[in-house]
This record gives structure tokens, sequence and C-alpha cells, in this order.
């Protein structure tokens, strides 16, 4: 990569694998399983979330040497706030349906932990445009996540994806329904989401023993 | 050469390739092997696992048979083409070879599903973790079949054993290591995944979906149906079948739990053979009758009236509970499950009185979930370690107290 040295490239692409902030660190549980029945929502969450980790670390880096250690986290949360609050808001203004569906979830990034704890590990410690680097891997990773569990619930639960019927119309009884399949309604239920989650760290161990903890 | 010696063969030829462990539980399967261990010490018993999942398989079969029976049964009952029996257990109209034919056409598929798809699986995760293949799947391929309605899809039944055995047993570590109940966690993935097969009023009689479907495609043809006693009782109908049908078992339900007789007879069959627990079954029904009673006396108390929807259900006497839906089946042979039920004698009983407690205590407050026992059961499969682990502390503390008495 011509753009980022092989220190840099790391910090972005660890998080997306062999670091990943939920399924390695897991963090983040609460809003992977609580808004992923739809692909689109999945979607739109990682994207908030790439966009508040990736400006809050460098914020956090410019101002890492003012902040009063005793305050930080004040000043951390206040940060993240108005970041989510910008995001809330344009969000509403420009898709007010998808809001409502991520209803609090969205204002709830805030206690996300993913986000306070780069702040803390590494904004605190790094220049901005490394920490710009490890938020925007960081939230990937996490978006990555969000968006195969989004894709397995979405097209299993519903057999839609993005909202298009693929698998066929389940009352005109076209498509795959017409051979007598059926929506697997446990996969619109946030169980089944833990479940999924459970699978991909599974397959993602299985695939690197080095993860595996005694 | 014999069957067993041309088993022993291929095992011994594919002996260290990958797939060894499948021909090695083909051949443990059908013979005991003739190869013996030299050293070490030995415990001879004539109990082996496979014997154990075996009597419990023996203990289910009349109510296999019975299930198809009665498949037919209610079918024929339905459409209108026999009268309701009248003349107790041996009544004619029901033994007929018709009724018979039609439970068996629609069960043995069921049974052939749920065993080949989950030995399939069983196979399969042998094979991958190099580990002899375990015998737990050969009660609950037969449990599964008994405890899903006549008419589900056999692709579902599919993708619910898939399911049930991978995540509720294999990434435990197979069989014995299991927190939940494979054969209701394949239940209740089913409930939860395709609720609109496993309960309502059409799924329960052979036939009445596929009418439906029909009538709306123009067929002229009347509509059949027919409710487990939970569902109507729930939504404050009559009860319309005596409590003779209900205890010999001629009542819409599950394929095999609707007989309380030969579930009482499989069950007495457990305890004379030791397999099943009679402590756990005695205090489900315990429980079952403390939680009904509480519920008559409230009745009678005149705290709950005719206009609460709670009514109909509470004010059914406390041992028509027993009888009714899939209670007695569930206590007899899946809350009886030695690996996921508690293992210490004083910690069955706690374990056995909570399932029979909120197996009714569901019945009655969630007419959305009629049938309480499943859920009971697995939400005592996940507290059965902590029973065991105060049954355990409670009794190393009073020992401790009796050392100290002793040396003071």
């Amino acid at each position: 990569m011509g753009l980022l040295s092989k220190k840099d490239s790391k910090l972005i692409l660890d998080p997306l694998t062999d670091n990943n902030p939920i399924t390695i660190q897991v963090l983040g549980i609460c809003s992977a399983l609580a808004i992923t029945a739809q692909l689109k929502a999945s979607i739109v969450m990682a994207i908030s979330v790439i966009a508040v980790l990736g400006v809050g670390n460098v914020v956090i880096s410019l101002m890492r040497n003012i902040i009063p250690s005793k305050i930080r986290i004040i000043v951390q949360l206040v940060v993240v706030a108005a970041l989510v609050i910008i995001v809330d808001q344009v969000l509403k203004a420009y898709s007010y349906e998808l809001s409502k569906t991520l209803s609090v979830f969205v204002g709830l990034i805030i206690t996300n932990c993913i986000i306070m704890g780069r702040f803390e590990a590494f904004a605190l410690a790094n220049g901005p445009w490394k920490s710009f680097l490890d938020g925007i891997g960081n939230a990937a990773g996490y978006g990555l996540i969000l968006i195969i569990v989004g894709f397995f619930r979405e097209l299993l639960g519903s057999g839609t994806l993005l909202g298009f019927k693929v698998l066929g119309d389940p009352i005109e009884k076209t498509g795959l329904y017409a051979l007598g399949y059926e929506n697997n309604g446990f996969m619109l239920l946030s169980p089944m989401a833990l479940i999924v989650l459970g699978v991909i760290i599974w397959i993602q161990r299985s695939r690197n023993k080095a993860l595996i903890e005694d | 050469m014999s069957l067993k010696s041309n088993l022993h063969s291929l095992k011994e030829k594919y002996k260290g390739t990958k797939m060894a462990p499948a021909f090695n539980a083909l051949h443990t399967f059908l013979y005991t092997p003739n190869d013996t261990t030299h050293n070490g010490t030995h415990i001879k018993s004539a109990d082996d696992l496979k014997r154990t999942m075996n009597t419990v398989i023996m203990a289910m079969i009349p109510c296999l048979i019975f299930g198809m029976f009665n498949a037919g049964y209610q079918h024929n009952l339905a459409v209108g083409d026999i009268q309701a029996v009248t003349s107790g257990f041996f009544s004619s109209e029901f033994w007929t070879l018709d009724n018979f034919m039609i439970g068996f056409w629609k069960i043995i598929p069921l049974v052939i599903v749920s065993y080949g798809v989950g030995l399939g699986v069983e196979f399969l995760f042998a094979v991958i973790k190099n580990h002899e293949v375990e015998e737990g799947y050969l009660v609950t391929g037969m449990l599964v079949p008994l405890i899903v309605p006549i008419d589900i899809p056999l692709w579902m039944l599919a993708v619910a054993v898939i399911f049930g055995v991978v995540i509720g047993k294999e990434v435990f570590g197979g069989t014995g290591m299991n927190i939940l109940n494979p054969a209701l966690t394949i239940r209740a993935f089913l409930f939860f995944a395709y609720p609109t097969w496993m309960s309502g009023d059409k799924v329960w009689v052979e036939g009445a979906v596929q009418r439906t479907n029909d009538i709306a495609a123009g067929a002229n043809l009347d509509a059949i149906s027919g409710e487990t006693i939970l569902g109507s009782l729930a939504q404050g109908k009559e009860m319309a079948y005596s409590v003779s049908d209900m205890f010999y078992g001629f009542i819409p339900g599950s394929i095999g739990e609707t007989s309380t007789l030969l579930i009482i007879l499989g069950g007495l069959f457990l305890i004379f053979t030791k397999i099943g627990s009679w402590r756990i079954m005695l205090s489900s029904a315990l429980g079952a009758i403390v939680m009904g009673l509480i519920f008559n006396q409230v009745v009678s108390a005149g705290i709950i009236t005719e206009s609460s929807k709670f009514y109909t259900l509470m004010s059914t006497p406390f041992w028509q509970h027993l009888i009714l839906g899939g209670f007695a089946f569930g206590v007899v042979f899946m809350a009886t499950d030695p690996v996921t039920a508690s293992q210490t004698n004083k910690g069955k009983w706690y374990y056995g009185f909570l399932i029979g407690f909120i197996s009714i205590l569901i019945r009655i407050f969630n007419p959305a979930y009629p049938e309480g026992v499943m859920l009971a059961i697995l939400l005592m499969n996940v507290f059965a370690p902590t029973i065991d682990h105060y049954v355990i502390q409670g009794n190393i503390k009073q020992r401790l107290k009796r050392l100290k008495v002793k040396t003071a």
C-alpha cells in the first residue's frame, strides 16, 4: 500500500480479523444483538459508529495533552455525545423511518464500550493520524460483524435483503416459497443473534487456533 | 463370512483413517466386538450407554404405536368417517388398520428424518473431531418425532434437528456435556421459528393444513380442525373431552404425548429398570399438584371470577393438569434425562418439584405458550447445576459442623 505504511495498515486491518472488537474483545455485544434483525439497520449503525469513532479518536488525540487525566472520562463523554447527537440529527433529517427502527440505539452509541475503549487505550497515547486509522479500523471491525449477522438474520428471518424479496414472495407463494419454504421467525428474535454471533466466533477460532484461550 | 466379521474387517481396514469412527460405531452398534482391553482395572456391568438408551426407546415404543393409531383416528374423526370411541381403552373404533396406516405413513418419515439427519450430524462431528461416535442421539432421535405435531414439514424437522444437535449439544462437547435437553432444544427451535406449524387448531390433525390449502384453491370440501385441550382452554372454551379420553389419549396433540396410560406404563418400566429417576417423576407430579391446588383455591376463594381470561385454565381440577397436554410425557421421558437433570438425590427433588410447579404456572398465565412443560424443563436444565452446587455445599457444611462438634 502506497498510502499507508505497513504499521498504519495494520492499525486498520487487525481489528477486522484477529483483534475484532466484537468476536475477540467481546465489546459492543448489546447493540449487535438489538439492531441486526435487518441488514439496512446494521449497515447504517456500522457507518454511524465509523463516523463517531473516526472523528472522536482524532478529537481526543488532538486534545490528549491538555486533558487533565482526572476528568478525562467526562471530556471523552462530551466529545462522543456531541458526535452522536450530530449523527442522530443527520439520520432523523435524511432517513426518518430508519432512525425510528434504530430508536434508542443511536443514542446508546455513547455507551458503546468500543468507543470509550479506543479513546482510553489508543487515542490518549497516539497522534491524530494513527488514532484516526485505529478508530476507523475498530469501527469497521464492529460494523463487519454487524453486517454479517444482519445479512443472515434478514435473509433467513424475513427472506429479504435490504428490503428486496430475494427468496420470493411469501404471500404470493413465488420462488422458494412455492416449494414450501417458510421464514424462520426465530431469526428475528435477539437470542438468535447471539447464536449467530457465537457461530461466527466458533468459525473464527477454529480457523485460527492462536485465538483460543484456555 | 458373517455380517459381524465383515464389519470387523471393514473396521480394521479403515483403522487410523479419518473415517474410522464411523465404521467403529456401525460395528459396535450391531455387535459386541471381540477385542478386549487387557490392562488396567475395569468394572464389568451389563449396563452400557447403548443398553441404557435402548431401554428408554423400548419404553417409548408403546407411545409411538399409539401415536400412529391416534393420528389416523383424529383424522378420520375430524373428516367424519368414524364415530368417537365409546367403550374404553380397547374401543374397536380406535384400533383399526385404517387408522394405523394413516399414522404409519406420516410418522415413519418423521422418524427416518430425525434419525437420519441427527446421526448424520453426529457421524460428521465424530469424523471431524476424530472421536468415537456417541450414542446420545439414539433416545433424542426417538423423542423428537413423538413431540412434534403430525403435519410438521420434513425439511423443518431436519433444520431443527441440525440446530438442536449442533447448537444444543456438539458446541458443548457432545453427548454428556450438554446443558439443555437436545430433544427439547429441537422442539423449542421449531416452536419459535415456525409457530404456525407448532400451535393453533390446524396442525394437530393429519391433513388439516392440506385441506385448508385445498379449500383456498377452490376444492369443495369441509374444513377440518382440531385443537389441543390446552389450546382451547387457554381461549376460555369448554372442555370437549372426557377424563377417560384424556387418560387413554384419544385427544389431539403431539404424536406421542397424548396417552397418559401408556406414558405411565413406560415410566414404570424405566423405574423398574432403574434407568429413569422416580424422584424426578414423583416430585414433578407433586409440584404440578401443588400449583394446581393453589390455583383451584384462588378460584374457589372467589379471587378470580369467570370474567377473567385465566378462569377456565385455573378452575381446571388440579389432577386433570397431570393428564393434559405433554406434561406426563415431558416429566417421564425428558425431565429424567440423566445428563441435564440434577445429579444429587436431594437436588432431584427440588429440580422435579420446580419443573411441575413452573409448568402449570406457564400454562395458566401465558396463553401464547399453552404447553409450559417444555419451557419449564429447559429452564430447570439451566438451573440443575446450581441446584447440585447448593446441595453439595449444604452437605459439606453439615459434615463440617458434625466434625466441629466432635473435636470441641
